[in-house]
């Protein structure tokens, strides 16, 4: 089992899987958004090959309106 | 983006804008309205914000709601320190292949003033990693010298703070920063409430001005950012014609000679 934090919420996975897994099983469309893998971010076309590891802490962000603050 | 280069384009990093206005996408009652405000501003570039994807419920993507002509400036508002400032600005980034960046790094949950000290740090890190830093401070000569020294493609002084609509509040500390700093490209950002503040802001001789509440908040958002538009360019025009001195007393316009007795 592995056990990681994506957004600060704890996810647990049966069997091991890798970033682009995880961002499929989240369900995620996977254009324009990026995420960082413990504070370093993971460029896209690392993701199929980014295995993780139990207490992974995974953030995915993508953007809002916003202007100011 | 038109290719036309003229005096009056606004230039950052070699990129070309012919508007001097750029807003935010915060705060509209709708995308409708949103986008009806964007088109009336004529601005070209607008500012969004970078937060955590809901893994609870599926999100169309903002972005899908801009006008995909526009330049996005994507910015590291929420920030509160350098180094988060510096992580949200490598996400967007990776997600939007853009150098652009919008430094903000606050200092404090009550005014949104900026920290200066982590914002100058935050500036040093990305500019070293190749970004077009364009940092959110306060008002003040000294922090704008340093924010240049470090490399900032432009720096952005607050006219106000972020939201209030209060117009410029230090109109002296502008206009010193214009005049010792004739070579940088000054942004004003935030605080201006209606179009008179930004024409003021642009009187002192900012290059261009930042604005989300006043155009986001106005009953009617087209009709603001249309006003917005001609504010600008109006502030901007009076700045360049050099305006006459002021005087405490009345200088007749007329004749002095032949009036009749």
């Amino acid at each position: 089992m592995v056990r990681v934090y994506v957004n600060g919420e704890a996810r647990e996975f049966s069997s091991p899987l890798s970033l682009a897994q995880l961002i499929t099983e989240l369900d995620l469309p996977p254009a324009r958004i990026a995420v960082e893998l413990n504070r370093a971010v993971v460029r896209r076309n690392d993701w199929n090959t980014t295995e993780l590891r139990d207490d992974d802490r995974i953030e995915i962000v993508h953007f809002v309106g916003g202007g100011q603050g | 983006m038109k290719e036309k280069v003229s005096s009056e384009s606004l230039i950052i990093a070699g990129r070309v804008f012919n508007s001097r206005l750029i807003i935010g996408t915060g705060k509209y009652r709708s995308y409708e309205e949103m986008r009806a405000a964007h088109v009336a501003s004529g601005a070209e570039m607008v500012t969004v914000a970078v937060r955590r994807v809901p893994l609870d419920r599926s999100s169309e993507s903002f972005l899908d709601h801009l006008d995909p002509a526009l330049q996005i400036l994507p910015n590291t508002a929420g920030c509160y320190s350098a180094e988060d400032a510096v992580r949200t600005a490598r996400l967007a980034r990776e997600a939007l292949q853009t150098d652009l960046i919008k430094l903000e790094v606050i200092g404090d949950q009550t005014t949104l003033f900026p920290d200066n000290e982590q914002t100058l740090e935050a500036a040093r890190i990305l500019v070293k990693e190749g970004f077009v830093v364009l940092p959110y401070f306060n008002d003040d000569l000294i922090m704008a010298k340093k924010l240049m020294d470090a490399g900032c493609a432009g720096i952005m002084p607050l006219a106000a703070p972020i939201g209030s609509g209060l117009g410029v509040q230090n109109p002296a500390n502008l206009r010193i920063m214009r005049e010792q700093l004739p070579d940088a490209t000054i942004i004003v950002d935030a605080g201006v409430g209606t179009a008179s503040d930004a024409a003021i802001a642009m009187e002192l001789g900012a290059d261009g001005d930042l604005m989300n509440t006043a155009i986001a908040e106005a009953v009617d958002p087209a009709k603001m950012g249309a006003a917005m538009k001609l504010a600008i360019q109006a502030g901007r025009l009076a700045y360049q014609a050099g305006r006459m001195p002021k005087r405490l007393y009345a200088s007749a316009s007329s004749p002095l000679q032949g009036v009749i007795k």
